[in-house]
Order: structure tokens, then C-alpha cells, then sequence
């Protein structure tokens, strides 16, 4: 079945599709749509499940860890200001490893308020151990979340998986959007196994307790070895979503890197218009790709790897940066190159669309031209505020 | 109540282990004690930052025999809501969601989540043990660290009332709310049975005074639990849908003659040490204040 589904919408049948027993979140725009919808299925018994209309994200966290500690499906969904809210319960999701899904409606951060798309919000929570997937369409929305449960739950994974998508540009834009069958997705992602350890009377044992030096490292240690393993599991999950639907998922997408000297890497609603814009520069003779990221957290580093190593310019193009340093993503694929003995290549961070700011094909078109200049410098790293007004 | 009513009211089964890393004379470990012997081990307790996040016992070992869900300090009551609606989700009856939490992350950081939970009448039993100071971190002020008591952010006493918690999560409409003592366990070992037969937000306001934290000898707990009951400065009540009803001794203590005067039990703690004549005249006072505005809610009910 086809529906004309917004991303917030497609998120909210994607957790009615993954069956989630438990819906714990607090409003905020541009989120606001996942949470009416999911409470328009529960109400209208299309979905049996919880709702707890927490008064704040840092309870609607809290909502969820409970929730999954006793052996429940947990989702919730939030943005920005909220994610910032409930920081304090992302570190503690992970640390419990408690397999919890949730969408996050990618917004800048205040103050000054806005309310548009920008990646700060979701990539502060990018050393929490949450693994991070991002989206580009209403479709790979929805994919996601099916596929985030299959993730998180997994017996070598059990940590929490953030799916993001952008603000308005996705959130509020109403795309064709593929359902598969509940009973085929009944199917790929069955009820949680609940682990030995959830919370239970017959069985009583303490989590969370005062751990001293000796032991705490070694938490830490098996939380990085859960989200290494997760990059195996996510390859597996997406390939076997793909022969169910005709859609497959990995770490990332290539677009056309095959034979590119200059590529950009993106990630979300911006990845369509590089398409366009790589599709209008190879039509001039410009050997130009796209990698989009869908995998932010397990750093996807060898598919990155392989599609980068080739080229002679690279151009990460991110609504985010880290104060005093540079983009985030792009400082982490300028060192994964440099430490893979990959020298001859220019890299370029390219700080764009904060704020919510319009970036388009010609934004782009340009960026590879100035690329395919900078390309013959043959080596080094530069940061670049694209667009910034004088 | 005589020993053989003890006998029948406290049951023989222990749940909190005798070794656990408690000090001498903890108030808390005397009232989670009772606590779990009232809900007979068919409890997951929800602890957030307190002393008993020491108490419960360092990883892997715990000194509770019921399943234990250490949580951040300002999101206990939201976190139980949620393994509450989980097990109701799974199917799974009769077992009660404990928050054993301190007067911090109850009354300050955690107030939110608490009145949150008591809104949307979670199904969960909220038990504050009220040491009136945050503890675990040595001896701070809390909003209900009474008015005069020395703390180490309040070097020359508190000059603020202790805030009336109990009564605030009451106007939330809960089916049920109490106050208790350590000093008391009968009353409440009888509250805690009481309240878990409500489906809904239950409330108990635990006093537990704390010999480190309030400066008075270790063997002095349950002397000093009870002096502020007969003094009237704490007062055991219920208030069961709306109704209010004193309980145990305080249900005596109407008669402002068979209170004690509040420096019985003033002087006993070196917190209180520091007070002139005219601060304990201002404590005496805001009692009797209170014991009039009590006589109130129980002609009212």
C-alpha cells in the first residue's frame, strides 16, 4: 500500500508497523505530528499500546528506560531543545543498554530561537553509545524505524537507536511512501526476547549499582564493542529488509563514486539535491559523487573508506560544527583518511543550512566546481561557512 | 499494640540484608526495611541518586532481595511509571512499582517527574525518606531542611520553612497520601498496605532522622523519630480520597497540653544547637500554627 506520508507521519507508522508497546514523549515542534499520530492509533485501537504523556523529555527518557528494563518495546520521538532536555537520560539508555528507539526531528539550537533544520542537536548525543541513523526521505523514514528495533534488540547489539530526519524539509513534506504488510514485518521484526536481566520479581537482581575503578571501565569497553559489532548486524538487518521490500540499507550510499574526482559527502534531505546536482555536472563532463551517510554511530569507517579513498577532493557538506575545531562529521572523515595513509586528497568541511538556511542544487553545483579548483592543491584541510552573508 | 500484635503486623521475612554498607543508625535502612516487609518482596524498586544508591551495595552485589532499578536523581517517578505501564502492557498483575527516593530527589530535582507522575495517576507507591538535608553528598540543604537547622550550605541555619511536600502531591488528588516515621513502623507497615491496594499514585512521606546529618548519637534514631511525633512537630496522617485522618499517636495529640515542647526535641540534635530562645519560641509558634490549621482538615473530613 502507498500513502502521501509526511516523515513525522511515516515515523509514526513505522512504529505502529514495529508494533512498540509503549509511547512516552513530550511536544515539541517539529516533532509534534509523531506523537498526535501514534496517539490517534492507540486511541482508535489501530495500535495496542501505552501512551505516557510525560510533562518533560528528560521524563519521557526516563518513560522509556523503565519501560524497556521490564522487557517493553519503548519509542519516543523529540528535537533539539528536548534532546538537550533529556541528555542526561540518553547516557543513561546506553549505559543500561536498553534496546529503545527514537526519532529525532533534527532543529537548531536556541538561543536565538529557531525552529529549522540544523544537525547540532542530534550529533551532541554522537559519544553517548546511541547508534545514529539518519534519513532522507519519508520512505527511509519509516524503513528505519522498522529496522532501528531489529537493531537495538539484537543479542549483540542491545543499545538504543536515534533516527533522524530533518526539520520541515522533511518532517512537513508529504511524499509517496511504500507500506509493507504488517504480517511481512510481523515477520522480520517479532516480539522482544526480553534478556535474562530485565526487571523481575521471581528473578531480582540490582542494576545500575555503584561500580568502583576496577569494574567501570570495562562497561564502557563492552558498550564500544556493542556498537562495533552493530555495524555487522545493521549491514545484515538492511540486506534483509531489502529482499522483504525491494529496499535495501547499508552504512552508507554511493552515488556514482565509482570514477569521481571530486566527491561530496551529506547526509539527509540535502543528499536528493546533490543527486541532481552530481546527474547535471557529469552531463558537462565533471567526474562528480555523492556518498550520503546513513550511519552516523557506528562510524561506518571502511565503507567510507572505500568509497573515498579514490577520489582527489572530498567535500563534507554538514549542518553541524564543533566550536573551535570544524564540522563534525567532516574533522571525523579528515582523520579517518589521514590515518588511513590517505594523503593525496583534499578535504573540505563545509558549514551550511544552519539555522535552517536554504541550500539547494546551485549551492551545490557550485561547491563541486570550487572542489574540482581546490582538488589540484593535491593535499590538506579547509574549513568553509558556505553561504555566510558579509 | 503489644509484642504479640508486633509479631502479627511485622512479618519475619528480611528483604534488606543485614551487611549492607548503611551507617550506624541509618533511618533509611530502618524504613526500607519495613517498607519491604509490607510489600512482601512482590515490589521493583525504583532508587534514584540517594544514600541508597550506596545502601543497595557497590556492583555485583545487592543488599535487596526484591529486583532494584538505580536511576538518575531527577527522574525516579517517571522511570517507574514507565515499568509500570510496561507490566501492565506484558500482562504481569500484582506486582508494585517502588520509588524509594530522599527528600532531594524528591522535593527539588525531582518534583517535576513526581507531580508529573501524580497527575497522570501512575500506578506506582512514591516513598520519600525524608532526611531533611541531602546526605550522600554531606550534609547540603534541602526545601525540607526545617527552618533554623544548620547544613553545610546553611552555616548559621536555614532561614526558609521546610516545604509542606506531602500536602502539595495531596492536591494533586491521589487516591492516597501519608505521613510516617521510622519512630512508628507499625503505622507504616499498615500505610503501605493500604496504599498498594489503590491502583493509582500512592504517596508516603517517610521521616527519617539521620544521626550523621542531624548530629545526634547513632543509638538515638527512633528516640529523636519519636520526639518529633510527640512534640508535634511531625505529624502521622493519612489522607485516603480526599478524607484526612491523623493516625498512631498524633490522632492523640490534638490537645496542644499532651504535645511535648518542641525543644524535647530540638536539643537533642546539634543541628538545632546553634538556635537562641526566640528561634525555638518561632518553631514552637509555626507548630501550633500548623496543629490549628490541622484541627481544621479534621473537622472538615
Amino acid at each position: 500500500m502507498k500513502l502521501l506520508l509526511t516523515s513525522n507521519y511515516a515515523a509514526a507508522y513505522g512504529a505502529k508497523l514495529a508494533r512498540v508497546e509503549i509511547v512516552a514523549a513530550y511536544p515539541i515542534t517539529p516533532q509534534t505530528q509523531v506523537v498526535e499520530k501514534l496517539a490517534e492509533f492507540i486511541e482508535g485501537e489501530e495500535l495496542k499500546a501505552t501512551m505516557i504523556r510525560v510533562e518533560s523529555e528528560h521524563s519521557a527518557m526516563a518513560a522509556c528506560i523503565g519501560a524497556a528494563a521490564a522487557g517493553a518495546r519503548p519509542f519516543t520521538a523529540t528535537s533539539s531543545q528536548g534532546l538537550l532536555y533529556m541528555y542526561e537520560m540518553i547516557w543513561w539508555a546506553a549505559g543500561a543498554r536498553l534496546p529503545i528507539v527514537m526519532g529525532v526531528v533534527t532543529r537548531a539550537i536556541a538561543p536565538p530561537w529557531s525552529i529549522w533544520s540544523d544537525h547540532a542537536d542530534i550529533l551532541s548525543i554522537r559519544d553517548s553509545g546511541w547508534i545514529i541513523i539518519f534519513s532522507e526521505s519519508a520512505q527511509e523514514v519509516l524503513d528505519n524505524i522498522i529496522q532501528a528495533y531489529r537493531i537495538a534488540e539484537h543479542k549483540e547489539v542491545l543499545l538504543p537507536v536515534a533516527v533522524g530526519w530533518d526539520a520541515f524539509t522533511s518532517s512537513h513534506t508529504a511524499e509517496p511512501v511504500s507500506l509493507p504488510e504488517q504480517e511481512l514485518v510481523d515477520s522480520f521484526l517479532p516480539p522482544r526476547t526480553p534478556e535474562p536481566f530485565v526487571l523481575d520479581v521471581n528473578e531480582p537482581i540490582s542494576h545500575g549499582n555503584l561500580t568502583y575503578p576496577d569494574e567501570y571501565m570495562e562497561f564502557r569497553f563492552l558498550i564500544n564493542e556493542g556498537l562495533e559489532r552493530a555495524r555487522k548486524v545493521i549491514r545484515e538487518v538492511g540486506k534483509e529488509y531489502g529482499k522483504l521490500t525491494g529496499r535495501e540499507y547499508g552504512l552508507i550510499e554511493e552515488y556514482k563514486c565509482g570514477d569521481a574526482d571530486v566527491i561530496l559527502v551529506t547526509l539527509g534531505s540535502m543528499a536528493g539535491d546533490v543527486k541532481d546536482a552530481v546527474d547535471i555536472l557529469r552531463k558537462e563532463g565533471y567526474h562528480a559523487g555523492l556518498v550520503k551517510l546513513r550511519c552516523l554511530r557506528p562510524f561506518p569507517r571502511e565503507a567510507l573508506l572505500n568509497a573515498l579513498r579514490e577520489a582527489r577532493a572530498v567535500g563534507i557538506v554538514e549542518r553541524s560544527f564543533s566550536m573551535g575545531r570544524g564540522g563534525i562529521i567532516a574533522t571525523e572523515i579528515n582523520s579517518l583518511l589521514r590515518e588511513s595513509g590517505v594523503n593525496d586528497v583534499v578535504t573540505v568541511s563545509y558549514i551550511a543550512g544552519l539555522g535552517g538556511r536554504e541550500i539547494g542544487v546551485n549551492d551545490f553545483i557550485n561547491i563541486f566546481k570550487s572542489l574540482f579548483k581546490k582538488m589540484e592543491r593535491g593535499s590538506g584541510f579547509e574549513v568553509v561557512w558556505y553561504g555566510l552573508r558579509g | 499494640m503489644g509484642m504479640k500484635g508486633i509479631l502479627r503486623v511485622v512479618p519475619k521475612e528480611e528483604y534488606l540484608l543485614p551487611g549492607n554498607p548503611s551507617c550506624p543508625g541509618c533511618p533509611a535502612s530502618l524504613g526500607l526495611r519495613y517498607l519491604l516487609k509490607a510489600l512482601g518482596g512482590k515490589a521493583i524498586l525504583v532508587i534514584p541518586a540517594s544514600c541508597t544508591s550506596i545502601i543497595v551495595g557497590p556492583y555485583p552485589f545487592s543488599s535487596l532481595r526484591v529486583p532494584v532499578l538505580n536511576i538518575a536523581f531527577a527522574a525516579a517517578a517517571s522511570t517507574a511509571a514507565g515499568i509500570s505501564e510496561a507490566l501492565k502492557v506484558k500482562g504481569k498483575e500484582g506486582i508494585q512499582v517502588v520509588v524509594w527516593a530522599g527528600d532531594g530527589g524528591t522535593a527539588d530535582i525531582g518534583l517535576q517527574a513526581l507531580s508529573g507522575a501524580a497527575e497522570r495517576n501512575s500506578d506506582i507507591l512514591y516513598v520519600c525518606y525524608d532526611n531533611e538535608a541531602y546526605m550522600n553528598t554531606g550534609i547540603q540543604r534541602s526545601s525540607l531542611t526545617p527552618y533554623g537547622a544548620w547544613t553545610t550550605t546553611t552555616p548559621k541555619g536555614k532561614v526558609e520553612e521546610k516545604k509542606n511536600l506531602p500536602m502539595i502531591v495531596a492536591e494533586h488528588k491521589v487516591p492516597y497520601v501519608a505521613t510516617a516515621s521510622v519512630g512508628y513502623p507499625i503505622d507504616l507497615i499498615l500505610k503501605v498496605r493500604k496504599a498498594i491496594k489503590y491502583r493509582g499514585f500512592k504517596y508516603i512521606h517517610l521521616h527519617a532522622p539521620c544521626p550523621y546529618g542531624w548530629r545526634f548519637p547513632a543509638n538515638k534514631t527512633v528516640e529523636v523519630a519519636k520526639l518529633a511525633v510527640k512534640t508535634g512537630i511531625w505529624v502521622l496522617y493519612e489522607i485516603e480520597n480526599g478524607k484526612f485522618r491523623l493516625t498512631s499517636l498524633s490522632s492523640s495529640l490534638i490537645d496542644p497540653s499532651k504535645r511535648l515542647p518542641v525543644n524535647k526535641y530540638l536539643k537533642l540534635q546539634g543541628r538545632f544547637k546553634h538556635l537562641s530562645e526566640e528561634d525555638i519560641s518561632r518553631i514552637q509558634e509555626h507548630v501550633n500554627t500548623m496543629w490549628d490549621e490541622l484541627m481544621r482538615l479534621v473537622k472538615e473530613s
